[in-house]
């Protein structure tokens, strides 16, 4: 679907993306993860022709960069940095785009209905809220009902709970076919989204895993403070180190360092070995 | 280049114009002052009332030469930096759209909406000099005098559009629109006057130097328009009448239409190139 040839980016003597190599497959959800720099935006603006770059991108045959509008109809994006026109009504925007698109105008509605803008159609797109605006970028980039989505940090502007309502949405829209390809630093985010992860940093793929195994491939961990009663702290301590995590006394608890998605396995742990734990931190 | 592209941007142009208060503003000042000045040649004429077509045309000139300039630059000079500015351009470049498409389309609206403005405004003095019949001696002076209005517009916005291509943010493109403004209007009189004085230039060379200034041109072209004649210029306008004489028009034409075409261009290769969004 779409195939990333030795792509290189280069600004100046700065190397911003560095012979990156990519399949990837319909309905296929890919995350570029990695720290602020690592190039993950850079690849989503090669792809969009918005910026030259050496090396080959293709979606579906057309070339990205010889035949950008061939490629960039295959696609529907989310930006990173919401641009709208402010001063144009959200509808409006939604026909002014599908007229770009050559989208059919019916579906305009449909899709502004579908991520829940249908009774904020008459409102400037100045009025709307954050998580409101990115639900438009959302419905815009799926006016031509494009196989594509390309994402960049989809949910880095929002609140966690227009986080959560937005990345339900993204996955309504994976569970529908789309092939995804987008960027985030947020763990839960790829967790929840992506198939495959490429671990990107200064440029460079250091690492390609299923989604499942990013923290064990990136190092990550969580620690979970677990506050006991002060006559089972020792007992506590022990079930841990005998259960095999790396544990330590934390004034009134213990602090558990644990991978971000077995957060719960050590309250496990101490339930079934009868330990009353009266409240917990995730640090 | 696919035209519904084109004009789906060029509407959206016109439809930004016209919630431009600035723009608005140019096109308000423009109507005042052309109605002023059509009453006011009057008193040139040492007549009572509107003064006749040819008249006014020829008092609207310096207006032309003032506000058409200042009113195209400005609006070219925002064009493209502030879209980039705003990062809408990123945005509008990552649809399935050519860059070609986007230029044309923007040109295609801010020249639709500037021609709007000078409709309004000659529209609206010719209208009242038609209904009071004090001019129907020459309107076709004022219809060529609204044609080269419009051609210097195309001039100014095609330089407009080359600044703005060259500079990343509004605030600034805008500014170097001011200046060029002012050089154009002011700088470029005082500036030919020096190096001819300076260089003890000949008269030809005079006259070939003022084709450098494009509102030069304008003011020839739109003079020689109503005159029929350039000695109003001095000894550079005798020289041009006796040595180019019928094909002065061609000449001052040719030249508008060079400095249309040539920052147009070189606007559209450095958005096309421009790996900065």
């Amino acid at each position: 679907m779409i195939h990333f040839e030795h792509l290189t980016k280069t600004f100046g003597r700065y190397r911003a993306v560095d012979d990156l190599s990519l399949d990837v497959k319909p309905q296929q959800a890919v995350a570029l993860w990695g720290p602020n720099g690592a190039g993950k935006t850079t690849v989503i603006k090669c792809l969009l022709g918005l910026l030259r770059y050496e090396g080959r991108i293709t979606l579906n045959g057309f070339d990205a960069r010889t035949q950008g509008r061939q490629a960039r109809s295959l696609l529907g994006y989310v930006p990173q940095e919401l641009a709208f026109y402010d001063d144009m009504k959200t509808l409006e925007s939604g026909y002014y785009f599908a007229q770009l698109k050559r989208a059919d105008m019916a579906r305009v509605p449909l899709v502004m209905a579908q991520v829940g803008l249908a009774d904020h159609g008459a409102k400037p797109v100045r009025a709307l809220s954050g998580g409101m605006k990115q639900r438009l970028a959302l419905a815009l980039a799926l006016l031509a009902d494009p196989p594509v989505l390309v994402l960049d940090e989809p949910t880095s502007s929002l609140d966690t709970a227009a986080r959560s309502q937005f990345l339900n949405l993204l996955c309504q829209v994976k569970a529908e076919g789309k092939t995804i390809i987008f960027t985030s630093h947020r763990i839960e985010e790829v967790e929840a989204l992506a198939d495959e992860v490429l671990i990107m940093d200064t440029g460079k793929v250091i690492g390609r895993c299923p989604a499942y195994r990013l923290a064990e491939e990136a190092g990550l961990r969580t620690q979970v403070k677990l506050i006991i009663a002060p006559d089972k702290l020792d007992a506590a301590l022990h079930v841990l180190k005998a259960d095999g995590f790396t544990v330590r006394r934390n004034g009134v608890g213990v602090l558990v360092d644990v991978l971000p998605r077995e957060k719960a396995q050590p309250i496990h742990s101490l339930s079934r070995a009868d330990i009353h734990i009266t409240d917990f931190e995730v640090e | 280049m696919d035209l519904h592209t084109v004009w789906t941007i060029a509407r959206k142009e016109l439809r930004d114009a016209l919630h431009n208060r600035w723009f608005l503003l140019y096109t308000l000042a423009f109507i005042g002052l052309s109605l002023g000045l059509s009453y006011l040649a009057m008193s040139g004429s040492g007549i009572a009332g509107f003064a006749g077509f040819g008249r006014t045309a020829a008092s609207l000139i310096n207006l032309v030469l003032l506000i058409v300039p200042l009113m195209a630059l400005t609006v070219g000079a925002q064009s493209l930096a502030g879209e980039q500015e705003r990062k809408t351009m990123a945005y509008l470049l990552a649809q399935p759209i050519t860059r070609l498409e986007v230029y044309v389309g923007k040109y295609l609206g801010l020249t639709m909406s500037l021609f709007a403005s000078l409709v309004l405004g000659f529209g609206i003095s010719g209208l009242v000099l038609a209904i009071d019949g004090s001019g129907a001696s020459d309107p076709w002076s004022y219809l060529i005098l609204v044609g080269l209005a419009f051609a210097l517009c195309l001039v100014m916005l095609s330089v407009g559009f080359l600044v703005s291509a060259l500079t990343r943010r509004a605030g600034v493109a805008v500014g170097i629109g001011l200046f060029l403004w002012l050089a154009f209007v002011f700088l470029g009189d005082l500036g030919m006057m020096g190096t001819a004085v300076a260089m003890r230039m000949p008269i030809n060379g005079l006259f070939w130097l003022s084709l450098a200034n494009p509102l030069q041109v304008f003011k020839m072209a739109a003079i020689l328009n109503i005159n029929a004649t350039l000695d109003v210029l001095g000894p550079a306008g005798i020289f041009a009448m006796q040595e180019y004489g019928s094909k002065l028009p061609l000449i001052f034409i040719g030249v508008l239409v060079i400095w249309a075409v040539l920052p147009g261009v070189a606007a559209f290769v450095r958005f096309d190139t421009s790996n900065d969004f």
